[in-house]
């Protein structure tokens, strides 16, 4: 099968609670979906529960951020990471699938309509791409004071996600963020690579800051994005050519 | 974990109950229920052509997964690890379709209980028989991926080793997508999740270790010291010390290699009573009766192919003398 491959956007957020400062966070994960980036949430418990109001915002980041959300004990972090943005991936290029379906079948067509083996065809389609693609996760680690001791934890499973991700076929790349940062509201601890083993040495160094501020950070991360596109333009533009020789 | 509580509380089939395919039409009535995992649940069916297993899933894209891996080891001759593919179809409930797939019932105990009540000395021949079984899929290009105890179910009567959960199979070259830590070779630190024979030759590793350690252990520190460590605590895991250690650090260049190995170990005694019938042929005294490293097999295998050679030419330079004595004679 020859196809054309695109770049897999996600920011993945990592926090075990509420934010408490700037922007709704969901509408900044709204935002990033506006521009092709799936925003994806894992709330990290403890032996402490994550309040009410912190469960809602979790899921309601994923939900209109277009990804997936899951709560965990920090023991299952590592497999949960690799887990979700696999998911989440899957769940991206079954979106562009349908739509392509769609502008084939007719509207009304998703994959649900077709017979099993059709489905089956297109179910191929999907693991290929899902192998191949391009992958874009851009990390966003809430450091609240909270979190401190979570922390090496999330560096694992971090360690854990690259090595999951680097089997792959297609290229990786994976930059990671801090909130709150020292002076700013987030800040970046490491810039676009393939492998995250820097981290090893990086992270014992963090400091935790006393305020959450989750929207802001996802906005500050939608910029970083940008940059790094701006010349091929957004992936909701590239949607149309990315099936192109596809079906 | 992700399990699959939505559709739990959508479909508790009990057991009379009749599914009937939207696309084929064919009527499975409901036994009891086998199991259910992250991606569905499984029911024991009676079909049109007896006991079947079924598996209902919400999510299309792992079902749709499964059932193509299913299907591909259907086309390959002689497999005999995974169940038989069936069909696959849509079940209307209430108007909604949820998709399901029919496979061979494959009927039988879990490994883990297995072993529980038949005690220890089953887990090397139980692992012989999967080693044949991954040497298979193997020269077809797929690892397995997801190999653990609760994916293998030995088949009674025939006290055979079978693998059930196909869903983390994989081409080589590709990455694991289903993995479960304790037996995942990227975890220990021990390699890469990319799909090689290795990947599930290391789990086979953990299979035999977990059959001494049911709790199972999680990692601290450096994997293959901790893994060692571990080996040398269960006396029941001495003899496989050897095997263990090269399965991990991933020695083994196919499954008939590591079985080649296991082979001997579990054969012990005959071996040893060869090397003796040997060892006084040649004059020698062996007093290397326990384990023999795999180069001492071979340079005995070396000779015998000399002794052939020897008989041969006898043979043949008898039937040249015979000739000649007839050739005289006339
Ligand atoms: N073909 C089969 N024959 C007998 N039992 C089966 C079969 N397939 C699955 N099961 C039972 O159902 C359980 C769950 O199935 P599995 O495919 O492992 O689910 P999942 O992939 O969702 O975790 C298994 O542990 C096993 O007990």
């Amino acid at each position: 099968m020859n196809m054309k491959t695109g770049t897999l956007k996600q920011i993945l957020l990592i926090t075990d609670g509420c934010s408490n400062q700037g922007e709704d966070p969901a509408a900044m994960a709204a935002l990033a979906r506006e521009q092709g980036i799936s925003v994806n949430v894992i709330g990290v418990m403890e032996n402490d529960t994550i309040d009410e109001k912190g469960l809602q915002e979790i899921e309601s980041i994923a939900l209109s951020g277009g990804g997936i959300s899951q709560i965990v004990y920090s023991k299952q972090l590592s497999h949960t990471v690799q887990m979700v943005t696999r998911k989440a991936m899957t769940q991206t290029i079954q979106g562009l699938v349908n739509k392509e379906l769609q502008q084939i079948l007719g509207n009304s067509t998703s994959m649900e309509d077709l017979p099993p083996d059709k489905r089956g065809e297109v179910m191929e389609v999907v693991d290929e791409l899902g192998e191949t693609s391009k992958l874009e996760v851009l990390v966003l680690v809430d450091t609240s004071a909270s979190m401190k001791h979570k922390l090496p934890t999330v560096k694992d499973a971090l360690l854990d996600l690259s090595l999951s991700m680097n089997a792959r076929m297609g290229d990786n790349k994976f930059s990671v963020f801090v909130f709150p940062g020292k002076r700013k509201d987030v800040e970046k601890l490491l810039d676009w690579t393939p492998k995250l083993e820097v981290l090893t040495k990086i992270f014992p160094k963090l400091t935790t800051g006393g305020i959450t501020p989750t929207g802001p950070a996802i906005n500050e991360a939608l910029g970083y994005f940008h940059k790094k596109r701006s010349l091929r333009g957004l992936l909701s533009h590239d949607d149309e050519s990315f099936f192109e020789e596809t079906v | 974990m992700m399990t699959n509580h939505s559709l739990r509380k959508q479909c508790n089939l009990l057991p009379g109950s009749l599914i009937t395919g939207k696309w084929n039409k064919n009527p499975y009535r409901i036994q009891q229920e086998l199991g259910y995992g992250a991606n569905g649940i499984v029911y024991l069916a009676e079909s049109n052509n007896g006991q079947v297993a079924l598996k209902l899933s919400d999510d299309y894209s792992s079902i749709s997964s499964e059932m193509n891996i299913l299907k591909s080891f259907s086309k390959v001759q002689g497999h005999s690890l995974g169940p038989s593919f069936f069909e696959a179809d849509d079940w209307l409930k209430n108007g909604r379709p949820i998709p399901f797939y029919v496979m061979e019932y494959i009927k039988g105990e879990g490994y883990s209980a297995f072993i529980e009540q038949k005690g220890d000395s089953w887990v090397g021949v139980l692992m012989l028989q999967l080693l044949s079984s991954l040497d298979e899929l193997h020269k077809q290009g797929w690892a397995f991926g997801d190999l653990k105890p609760d994916n293998l179910i030995v088949t009674i009567p025939a006290y055979k080793i079978r693998c059930i959960d196909v869903g983390g199979t994989t081409l080589f070259g590709r990455s694991i997508k289903e993995f479960t830590e304790f037996f995942d070779r990227g975890y220990w630190g021990m390699g890469s999740r990319k799909a090689d024979p290795q990947y599930d030759l290391f789990a086979v590793a953990m299979i035999i270790i977990n059959s001494f350690y049911p709790k199972r252990f999680s990692k601290k520190g450096d994997g293959y010291k901790q893994l060692n460590e571990m080996i040398k605590q269960k006396k029941g895991l001495h003899p496989y010390s050897k095997v263990l250690d090269r399965a991990v650090k991933g020695q083994y260049q196919s499954a008939d290699e590591m079985r080649h190995d296991l082979l001997g170990i579990l054969n012990r005694q005959p071996e040893h009573k060869k090397v003796e019938a040997q060892s006084t042929f040649q004059g020698k005294k062996n007093n290397n009766s326990t384990s023999q490293t795999r180069s001492m097999r071979k340079k005995r295998k070396k000779k015998k192919r000399g002794l052939l050679e020897t008989l041969i030419l006898a043979i043949f330079v008898s039937i040249l003398y015979v000739l000649y004595v007839y050739n005289q004679f006339l």
